[in-house]
């Protein structure tokens, strides 16, 4: 009894010390590959600005750290009613934005800010609207047509009235461009004539203050003491911008730098060989497929479809092309998203079979179609035209002769939209965590319509109904299983080869501890401290 | 000489004018819908009409062009499509971080060069001259992204002398006052700044400057040894003259001309050209933000920087002239 007590005391006091107690202090320096266009997120499209928004300012509700489900950000809970039409939104009390040298005036956050920050960018008679360019991203999230009104019920209460019930509204609020600006900053860069400033000055509610930004260099911040979500361990952090990939490294290697994005492949392992830096990996949030346009013969044919599933070898494909950073996919979400259906057996690579497949659909000897390659390096598909070479050879085992066909991106998305192609290599990154993002929005008949996202042109109604149901209900549990449901009638018609995911590697210091990948792209680092500096 | 300049200058308009249409024409046959880039893989219909319509694209070409025109010459090159910002501003944001280092540069090219030139001119078919010029073509045809990286893998990562890229170490800050760090660390007196932005301008310098120092060097070469052929060279060797008087006050003033002229166009063309030193070396010069901008069809800065780079080699080429008429009077008088 005693000893077992001992050993008790033993293993909790060697678990202690693993979790030594987080340190305060030091300048952390994070290496990127670009500077931020913006610093006002709503209207940027791109990683390298909401890397740097994310530091400064809050959404109502956030993504829980290195993971896509939902926490409460500075709204603190919210309600839905039944029809799932209005959601009210509880405000969290006590919040200030920063101060900072350009902006010193009211600092509380209520509920007018939401309202400003939300509402310019649809609402077309607002000052804002016409300011800073486009909403992008509220355009291409589709917003405009889910959020029908925004209503202040006191100063810590808001309500959304929505246009149709869309259960994955929540998770959109969670994204960059839904932040909360201070509405009297914004007031009076207007009463000043300056309204643009809003997008270099920002003024935040988030971990971290802006204190300088050179252009293509660096942005500076220093902590944020009060943040609300606790005081992020360094005092100071630094976004470095550093375009080329091996440099990146060296300046890692020379502890210029602490963390760094986006390391070239063929260094990794290097970088992992030595002895004072460390790989932290995870699955992204992406897809990268193979579409078969099924309003082209003979990819209406189910049985085909199956056989060059069949035909392909994917692990071939990810070990050559993504140089381990990526892994095979056969689900058409990756597996860092909720309902992903562990349980689907992918099609087995195997030549033979595919090939009697082929025969039994009426194709004994193959056919000739085109295969669509796009010409830039994405996420999802690091080298398009290697990719397409690899299937081809495949496709030509088993008797299907494809023709590369390469555009320039912009040229391949309006051709692959109005179904000009055969075959097309394509992907997606998620966005906001919801499977929505990917099973309704690349695979439903609502976007079959020309020009389409679902450039299979799969029309599905067994498919159409399971993500529709799921859409309008906000019970998680529910819509997991219809989500669950509607990957194995993918499974079975196979529009797509799911081909891969790509994995993201970020090499850090070994004295960093704290550090957490999120699937939705974000890096942030309130919970990053150092060991000994 | 003056009516000369100011007829020059008056020149410069029609050439601009053509300059600013190509541009213009140019961006809009290539293909891909700037909206449509913008959005990549989101793009619905309706966000890229919204889009197309808020950057004025729906409007005619010729609209869009004169009104570019009517706003460029009051300095107002609109808004980027990727930032929503004033494009000037952008573009004042990295102009010093390019002047700084073109300037440092040329610098070095100049200095060497010129040395590396004339003693080669000199001591022709010596071993020094030998080896000058083979390291001088070496030099222009080394890419400059390979030498880059070659100078910080020895200097930086290995020797651990100089550090690997950046303006500043990130322990240093600078308030920009003249955007020029060597310049701004003085006025502030923050000496250690100063020698930090030292030792970040030695590799880009070299690496940017070894094509201009290799041009140089042969050009000074060449002309000097047809300048020492010259009979008021002989005069003036006759007349008792000291070697180096000869070579520095008689044969270089003339054997300068055309080393001027490609001085002068090297300094334009190290400005707007210095997309791959910035790149490898984390310079956050225009080079990266020109490159961004064609990338993503942001056609205000695009139009921006064009022009103000075709300024600049008129400008040059202004100088050049002047400089010209300086050294060689005989030109002053035509």
């Amino acid at each position: 009894m005693l000893k077992k007590m001992f050993i008790i005391a033993f293993v909790s006091l060697l678990g202690f010390s693993a979790y030594a107690a987080p340190k305060y202090g030091g300048t952390l320096v994070f290496g990127r590959g670009g500077d931020a266009v913006t610093m006002d997120p709503s209207h940027a499209t791109d990683g390298n600005t909401f890397n740097a928004t994310i530091q400064v300012y809050d959404m109502l509700v956030k993504f829980e750290y290195g993971s896509t489900r939902v926490v409460p950000g500075l709204a603190t809970s919210w309600d839905v009613s039944d029809n799932g039409l209005e959601y009210i939104f509880h405000l969290r009390k006590g919040v200030k934005f920063h101060k900072t040298r350009y902006f010193k005036g009211d600092l509380s956050f209520t509920a007018d800010d939401v309202i400003f920050s939300l509402k310019r960018q649809f609402d077309i008679d607002h000052t804002y609207n016409k300011i800073g360019g486009p909403f992008t991203y509220w355009l291409s999230m589709d917003m405009s047509n889910i959020v029908k009104d925004i209503i202040k019920i006191d100063e810590y209460t808001v309500k959304f009235v929505l246009k149709k019930p869309e259960a994955s509204f929540i998770s959109n609020l969670a994204m960059d461009f839904a932040c909360i600006l201070s509405k009297k900053y914004a007031d009076k860069l207007l009463k000043e004539k300056r309204p643009g400033d809003l997008g270099r000055y920002p003024v935040g509610t988030g971990p971290f203050i802006m204190d300088k930004w050179i252009k293509d260099d660096r942005i500076i911040y220093s902590v944020n003491k009060e943040y609300w979500g606790g005081r992020p361990y360094v005092d100071k952090l630094i976004l470095k911008v550093i375009p080329n990939n091996s440099v990146r490294a060296a300046e890692l290697k020379t502890n210029q730098i602490h963390i760094m994005d986006f390391p070239n492949p063929e260094e990794v392992d290097s970088l992992s060989k030595n002895s004072d830096i460390k790989l932290v990996k995870q699955e992204g949030m992406n897809i990268g497929y193979l579409s078969m346009n099924m309003e082209k013969k003979p990819f209406d044919n189910k049985l085909v479809r199956q056989a060059i599933n069949m035909a392909i070898n994917k692990k071939g494909i990810v070990d050559a092309i993504y140089a381990g950073l990526g892994v095979t996919a056969k689900n058409p979400i990756p597996p860092s998203i909720w309902s992903y259906n562990d349980k689907i057996n992918d099609y087995k690579y195997n030549p033979d079979e595919a090939k009697k497949l082929l025969t039994e659909a009426g194709y004994p000897n193959g056919f000739n179609t085109d295969l669509w390659a796009m010409a830039v390096p994405r996420p999802y598909i690091p080298d398009g035209r290697k990719i397409a070479e690899a299937i081809q050879s495949d496709l030509s085992n088993i008797g299907v002769k494809a023709k590369i066909i390469s555009y320039d991106w912009g040229t391949y998305l309006e051709k692959t939209k109005y179904g000009e192609h055969s075959m097309a290599l394509l992907g997606w990154t998620g966005d906001n965590g919801d499977p929505d993002n990917f099973l309704y929005v690349l695979l439903s008949s609502v976007a079959a319509k020309k020009p389409a996202q679902n450039i299979a042109f799969y029309r599905s109604k067994k498919f159409d109904a399971l993500v529709e149901k799921a859409k309008v209900i906000t019970n998680i549990e529910e819509r997991t299983k219809l989500y669950m449901q509607a990957q194995e009638v993918f499974h079975e018609d196979v529009p797509w080869v799911p081909l891969a995911h790509s994995v993201v590697v970020v090499p850090v210091r070994k004295n960093v501890k704290g550090f957490k990948i999120d699937p939705t792209g974000s890096r942030r680092f309130d919970q990053v401290w150092f060991d000994k500096e | 000489m003056f009516e000369y300049f100011l007829k020059r200058l008056v020149w410069t308009i029609p050439t601009l004018l053509g300059v600013s249409l190509l541009v213009f024409s140019i961006i809009h046959i290539t293909p891909g819908d700037p909206a449509l880039i913008m959005l990549g893989e989101h793009a619905n219909k309706e966000a890229v009409e919204q889009i197309r319509k808020d950057l004025g694209l729906d409007k005619p070409l010729v609209q869009q062009y004169l009104l570019f025109i009517s706003r460029a010459i009051k300095g107002d090159f609109g808004k980027s499509i990727t930032s929503g910002q004033d494009v000037i501003i952008e573009f004042k944001d990295r102009f010093p971080a390019t002047v700084e280092l073109t300037l440092v540069s040329i610098f070095i090219a100049i200095l060497l060069g010129l040395i590396a030139g004339i003693l080669s001119a000199v001591k022709r078919y010596s071993i020094f001259d030998y080896i000058s010029m083979v390291t001088a073509l070496a030099g222009v045809s080394m890419p400059v992204f390979w030498l880059g990286l070659m100078l910080m893998y020895f200097f930086s990562v290995e020797l651990n002398l100089l550090p690997v890229s950046g303006r500043l170490s990130y322990q240093f800050y600078l308030e920009s006052i003249t955007g020029l760090y060597l310049v701004d660390s003085l006025l502030v007196k923050d000496f250690p700044a100063f020698f930090d932005a030292i030792k970040h301008l030695i590799l880009p310098g070299i690496a940017l400057g070894t094509i201009p120092l290799a041009i140089i060097a042969r050009m000074t070469r060449s002309s000097m040894l047809e300048v020492m052929r010259e009979d008021y060279i002989k005069v003036a060797r006759s007349k008792g003259c000291s070697s180096t008087r000869v070579v520095l006050a008689h044969a270089l003033r003339n054997a300068l001309i055309p080393v001027v002229t490609i001085i002068g166009l090297m300094f334009g063309v190290l400005l707007a050209g210095a997309i791959l030193t910035e790149t490898t070396f984390s310079w956050p010069g225009i080079g990266k933000w020109i490159v961004n901008a064609v990338y993503q069809r942001d056609f205000p800065v695009i139009q921006c920087a064009t022009l103000i780079i075709a300024v600049i080699f008129i400008m040059m080429n202004l100088i050049v002239d002047l400089i010209y008429a300086v050294i060689n009077p005989k030109i002053r008088l035509e």
